[in-house]
């Protein structure tokens, strides 16, 4: 994708100042429509949910005690993977958002909760609430497009050290939570700015302290305390531990790709978020976000992320509404002529995992290439690698006209 | 800092455990007249105990809101550990007709420990207690407590022997008056002299009758409970006359939603005045203060701060969120500023 202002149909260049607030004035009232019900039925949730997940918890590390013989292994490290995906996903990061402030239970508020993951509740609100959710896929505002290691957007420029983005990712993939607290600490941004150095200023000590000492809690948790009381098993739940977190961290990623990254998704330039009003951002939010359709179990054990543009739309709504909402939110789409990007999960994995290797490559390098010019324009990267940024300026300039040209006898064919 | 507190789990399956938050389960609900019931409870392991007249708060779920309200303790302490109390359901009472109407045994409630300054002497004498409507609730826990009725009448213990009692009570007809049997029933005994009076059959009650109904109240000590109209007038007519009058008002003035307010922060103790039109985070910010904040459109839940006292008006829906010293949760109603004007006077602890 190009951020829309570039591409040569801008898809939302029909759309009329007034369209735009007329917009936001019926989101706003889906928005309230979900206020003016919302009471106890939905408290019964959010504590019915958290009690399953507690009591799945609670079970399988029990059966966990006795790992050392593998139907416990098995169903163990089942239970635990389903109670950490559920504790992250459907409970702690809509808890963290703010969905269930308005119960004014002081257990089960944003401000008090803290989660199974090795990033603190504090940095993760505010690199995920804050940034994220307000500049969402604006270019150089919102890092969540590739966490800033990553290529996710053609406007976004290409350098060597991107060729190795499929690789990263899945490293990311395997330890996501530990990706997420570096990000939430701002570990890239900072080497960038300051070098080495950065890690010595002392909001940085600071926050890292906070971090390591978190990591810490949760490598007792689970892997000294758990196998310490599994007594003979100690090995067995120690690997289960591995697994279930590997799993849930295989999972929240994939999902969390599904997001932004798929196809159709749109990005923006910094500029055009100036002065933008709410009906603006709401428009801005509908485009950038991806849905994955699938069955009610799949939308709750993606913490109902699966509805991601009902989640950017109203990032403070209770999650289990947002399944009930999303067909009026998807007519609102059709009524204004826009794109409501929705696949099942597989396609939207694929999808996202595509670009992120296409984009691995230059802008236009994969479009261009077939097996006949191969050897050319291997040697075009390798000089793309190998030489000055200006060279490669120019380099990936012919690309792009390359790409153009073969995509118009594509089409002329 | 910890996903995973022990307490959350044992919660689970015993949360009326030591250690555990205060809280109770309700055990059953008896009516007392068509809008008011008596709603027995199990407390925690942690509850103190209390004195009779003492009041609690108890923390319901409404709506899927928890609301928190103080209500007097209807018995004294009782053998079985079990505590009451009597709710009449208020009109628009949120809370109260929620506890009548809609509570059921088994409910888990959130509890505090018993409090209240308004507990009967124990050296005895003679004594006046003015109740009007529901300002019955702790003066029975405390009749209840010197003479408990049973089915073979009322005992008279020996402790109870040192109280002379006279009870006027005010209500606005006999038949809603709550407890009436109870107080006919101790009056009939002889334990206690009680007078009663109902609006629509003795008009309503003129303070300067009050020595015509009660001929030694200058030896009295009055305790009085109920609506704060009456509490002040008989607090002006006590201090004419030089007696000593100890009150209870539970229901908190009520706060009145308006435009705009003055806005103080207790702990900077900045104060700055708000047109109702612009949100809080920003008149603060334009005083100089330092604010928390985030998105600065009523997303990231960043901005959030605890209202103590007073009124806000969300910016986008024209919602209201009060909240009330003893209503509201202990630390106050979180309230996101970025997109909250000041709709009444507010505190804020920050």
């Amino acid at each position: 994708m190009t951020v829309i202002q570039k591409q040569q149909v801008n898809p939302i260049a029909h759309l009329t100042r007034e369209d735009i607030e007329a917009i936001g004035r019926e989101l706003d009232e889906i928005r309230q429509d979900v206020l003016d019900s919302r009471g106890a039925g939905d408290a019964a949730y959010i504590r019915k949910m958290i009690k399953t997940q507690r009591s799945i918890e609670l079970g399988s590390r029990a059966v966990l005690l006795f790992s050392i013989f593998p139907p416990a292994w098995v169903l163990g490290t089942a239970g635990l993977s389903v109670s950490k995906i559920l504790e992250n996903m459907e409970i702690g990061h809509n808890v963290l958002h703010g969905q269930w402030d308005w119960m004014r239970d002081p257990k089960i508020h944003s401000t008090t909760w803290e989660w199974d993951s090795a990033t603190p509740a504090e940095q993760w609100k505010h690199s995920h609430n804050e940034l994220h959710h307000t500049y969402t896929n604006v270019i150089g505002k919102d890092n969540d497009l590739g966490y800033g290691i990553m290529r996710v957007d053609e406007d976004q420029t290409w350098h060597p050290f991107h060729l190795g983005q499929p690789m990263w990712n899945f490293i990311n993939a395997l330890f996501f939570e530990y990706g997420i607290a570096a990000y939430d600490l701002e570990v890239g941004a900072t080497l960038k700015r300051s070098g080495t150095k950065g890690f010595k200023e002392p909001k940085f000590r600071e926050q890292a302290k906070k971090v390591l000492k978190k990591v810490r809690r949760q490598v007792a948790k689970d892997y000294v305390i758990h196998p310490a009381l599994s007594g003979p098993s100690f090995l067995h739940t120690m690997a289960a531990n591995f697994v279930a977190n590997t799993v849930r961290n295989l999972w929240s990623h994939s999902i969390i790709m599904c997001g932004h990254f798929p196809e159709g998704v749109e990005t923006f330039e910094k500029r055009s978020i100036e002065g933008e009003t709410k009906g603006d951002w709401y428009v801005r939010q509908m485009l950038g976000s991806a849905n994955i359709s699938g069955s009610p179990l799949l939308h709750i054990m993606s913490g109902n992320l699966s509805h991601q543009i009902e989640h950017h739309l109203f990032p403070d709504l209770p999650s289990n509404r947002y399944g009930e909402i999303a067909p009026r939110v998807e007519a609102l789409f059709e009524k204004y002529g826009l794109n409501y990007c929705a696949r099942p999960l597989a396609p939207q994995v694929y999808s996202a995992w595509h670009r992120v290797v296409r984009l691995s490559l230059p802008n236009g390098w994969l479009q261009s290439t077939n097996a006949r010019n191969l050897p050319e324009q291997l040697t075009k990267l390798y000089k793309m690698i190998s030489g000055t940024p200006r060279e490669r300026r120019a380099l990936q300039a012919r690309l792009v006209q390359e790409a153009r040209r073969a995509e118009a006898a594509a089409v002329a064919a | 800092m910890h996903p995973y507190a022990a307490a959350d789990f044992l919660d689970l399956f015993a949360p009326l455990r030591p250690g555990a938050d205060l809280r109770g389960r309700i055990v059953s609900v008896t009516p007392e007249t068509k809008d008011a019931a008596t709603l027995v409870i199990k407390p925690g392991a942690d509850w103190a105990g209390h004195v009779p007249g003492q009041y609690l708060r108890i923390g319901v779920d409404v709506d899927g809101v928890r609301q928190w309200r103080a209500y007097s303790l209807t018995h004294g302490p009782r053998r079985d550990g079990l505590i009451s109390i009597t709710v009449k359901a208020v009109p628009h009472g949120l809370v109260s007709t929620h506890l009548v109407r809609e509570s059921r045994p088994g409910t888990l409630v959130h509890l505090e420990q018993a409090a209240g300054e308004f507990v009967l002497p124990t050296s005895g004498g003679k004594l006046l207690f003015v109740t009007a409507g529901s300002g019955i609730t702790p003066v029975i826990g405390m009749l209840r407590n010197l003479f408990p009725v049973t089915e073979s009448g009322v005992l008279r213990l020996r402790r109870s022997a040192i109280y002379d009692i006279v009870v006027v009570h005010v209500a606005p007809s006999a038949p809603d008056s709550i407890f009436a049997a109870d107080l006919h029933a101790l009056a009939d005994a002889g334990v206690i002299r009680l007078v009663t009076r109902y609006d629509d059959e003795h008009g309503v009650l003129d303070l300067a009758d009050l020595p015509g109904l009660v001929p030694d109240l200058d030896e009295r000590t009055t305790f009085a409970c109920g609506p704060g109209g009456l509490l002040d007038a008989l607090g002006a007519h006590h201090e004419e006359r030089g007696l000593t009058l100890f009150t209870e008002q539970f229901r908190a003035a009520r706060i009145v939603a308006g435009d705009g307010g003055r806005v103080v922060f207790d702990k900077t103790g900045l104060t700055v005045e708000g047109d109702g039109t612009r949100p809080i985070l920003e008149i603060a910010e334009d005083a100089g203060q330092l604010m928390p904040s985030g998105c600065r459109m009523g997303i990231c839940y960043s901005c959030v701060l605890p209202l103590k006292e007073g009124a806000v008006r969300d910016l986008r829906n024209g919602q209201v969120t009060t909240a009330v010293p003893g209503e509201t949760n202990v630390g106050g109603a979180l309230v996101q500023t970025c997109i909250n004007a000041p709709a009444g006077a507010c505190h804020f602890d920050h």
